[in-house]
């Protein structure tokens, strides 16, 4: 299967080719995708080299001139290295960047903790006005990167991840899909942890909603779907309880209650495989099956 | 006030200007070490005029030291940036001038600084922002302090910018050796290594500022470290 990062290097040359307000700017990671496009643009696919407080300023400024610039790298590298950069330099100086990451929460559990960066999309709660897509499929991924870019001048992240789906979804940058209705509670599927969720609620009389985009968080479509009680369940890639708040907001004027699944707090100081990292901590099917028709019961 | 009279101030004027914003009449130029360069920078060198503060083309001086912007606003106050009127706001809820300066609430300035080591990095996007546009005459200044040369984000951006070649990039780096631990065989020599051209002059003289300021560094960036008295 066509990996999302494959993808973002294909649409992304692409949209080089067409918009030249557009430029990408590396940390060493991910370049080879960029060689054919960066020997036509070389003034548009900027490698810092391993700097990452850089790559952030770089796309800032590159912003600050009227650009649309696209910066890549592992999510730790992106998101929590340079946080103050993305704090500072794109959201206090008014300016906009799509900011790509890769390997998520769990993707290459073999490289460990240093490799993993599963409070990425909790540290975005902090700033103001991002927007967040977690695609769950490369085909998704498609259509949300180049919504991102050609987005206005608003800051976006764009969450790629090895862990995907069995097929995408007509997905709706901002909005949750219905895939399955039910009349109890609504259990809410954040980009790659969908067919999981799908195989844990096999026969539950639950909503199963389905979220590519979470930040802005679609709270007419959580609230349209609530059956006769206000539960919900959430079940996100990265830090277990990042999008409660956004659904307590949603429901603040109904009593309801929320669990929020993902991945936990605690260092797993494991090495191993995606999957055996999933299990471990409760995100395979049996693992939510068990933790909502608890909550659920 | 008209643009007459903006342009009546001098340089003899900028303590004037400080001292409303600090209610103290006596500030002599040494009170900031940033003084002289701003002011040679704006009044001699710089291609941007109030009329121009959001061309494509105009040059861009990004302050990244934000700390004490008296001598900054002052300079922006002298040139018509800015009305004089604001300065005695300075740091007041309704006022656009804070401690460190916004770019958002000042026409003109061109980041919003205060964290230290934001300013060449975001300069260094700003040269290759211009450079992809085909804008290859507008040249990008950024002031740093040598304390805040500690910041290894600096250091980033120059190694950078040295092997890339931003020959439109332009530091002034205020020397008055606050940094804690010093810069060892001096900043210019940072700089140096990582293929800049680099000057180091005395940061009080306003001919050698604008002689260093417009030296040719054709295929290089181009430092000026401005040596000024040590911090009290």
């Amino acid at each position: 299967m066509e990996t999302m990062r494959e993808r973002f290097a294909v649409v992304t040359s692409e949209l080089l080719e067409q918009d030249p307000r557009t430029a990408v700017v590396l940390a060493d990671i991910g370049t080879t995708g960029f060689a054919e496009v960066a020997r036509r643009h070389p003034d548009r696919v900027v490698n810092v080299g391993i700097r990452e407080q850089l790559l952030i300023g770089t796309a800032a400024g590159l912003a600050l001139t009227g650009m649309r610039p696209i910066a890549h790298t592992f999510a730790s590298f992106l998101v929590e290295r340079p946080f103050e950069q993305v704090k500072l330099d794109l959201g206090h100086q008014g300016v906009g960047a799509v900011l790509v990451s890769a390997l998520g929460s769990y993707d290459w559990p073999a490289g460990g903790r240093t490799h993993m960066a599963p409070g990425d999309v909790a540290l975005l709660d902090t700033l103001p006005g991002w927007t967040v897509h977690v695609p769950g499929h490369t085909d998704e991924a498609d259509v949300l990167l180049r919504h991102a870019v050609a987005d206005g001048d608003a800051n976006v992240y764009v969450r790629l991840s090895a862990h995907q789906n069995a097929a995408a979804q007509p997905v709706e940058p901002g909005r949750f899909l219905t895939v399955r209705r039910g009349t109890g509670a609504v259990v809410l599927a954040v980009g790659p942890m969908l067919d999981a969720v799908l195989a844990a609620t096999e026969g539950l009389d639950v909503t199963v909603l389905y979220a590519a985009s979470v930040r802005p968080f679609d709270s007419a479509a959580l609230r349209a779907a609530l059956g006769s009680r206000a539960d919900v369940v959430l079940v996100e890639p990265y830090l277990a309880g990042t999008s409660n708040n956004a659904a307590h907001e949603a429901l603040a004027d109904l009593p309801h209650r929320v669990l929020g699944l993902g991945v936990p707090r605690e260092e797993h100081r494991r090495y191993g495989s995606m999957d055996e990292h999933l299990a471990a901590y409760g995100l395979d099917a049996a693992g939510l099956r068990a933790r909502i028709t608890g909550f659920l019961r | 006030m008209t643009t007459t009279e903006i342009h009546s101030h001098g340089f003899q004027d900028l303590p004037g200007l400080m001292g409303l914003m600090t209610g103290d009449e006596k500030h002599g130029p040494a009170a900031t070490s940033t003084l002289d360069a701003l002011w040679v920078l704006y009044d001699r060198v710089l291609r941007v005029t109030p009329a121009t503060v959001d061309a494509p083309d105009r040059d861009r001086f990004l302050l990244s030291k934000g700390h004490g912007p008296m001598a900054y606003y002052a300079v922006l106050a002298a040139k018509g940036f800015l009305p004089v009127e604001l300065l005695p706001g300075f740091g007041g809820y309704d006022s656009p001038l804070g401690h460190h300066p916004d770019r958002l609430l000042v026409p003109g300035v061109e980041i919003g600084s205060g964290s230290l080591g934001h300013g060449l990095p975001l300069a260094v996007g700003s040269a290759l922002g211009l450079r992809a546009q085909g804008l290859t005459d507008p040249a990008v200044w950024t002031l740093i302090g040598d304390a805040e040369f500690d910041e290894g984000s600096n250091h980033e951006a120059l190694a950078f910018a040295g092997a890339a070649g931003l020959d439109r990039l332009h530091v002034v780096a205020i020397d008055n050796s606050s940094a804690t631990h010093g810069w060892s065989g001096g900043i210019a020599a940072r700089f140096e290594a990582a293929g800049w051209s680099a000057r180091t002059v005395d940061g009080r003289d306003h001919e050698a500022l604008f002689e260093a300021f417009t030296a040719p560094h054709p295929g290089r960036p181009h430092a000026v470290v401005a040596q000024v008295e040590t911090k009290n």
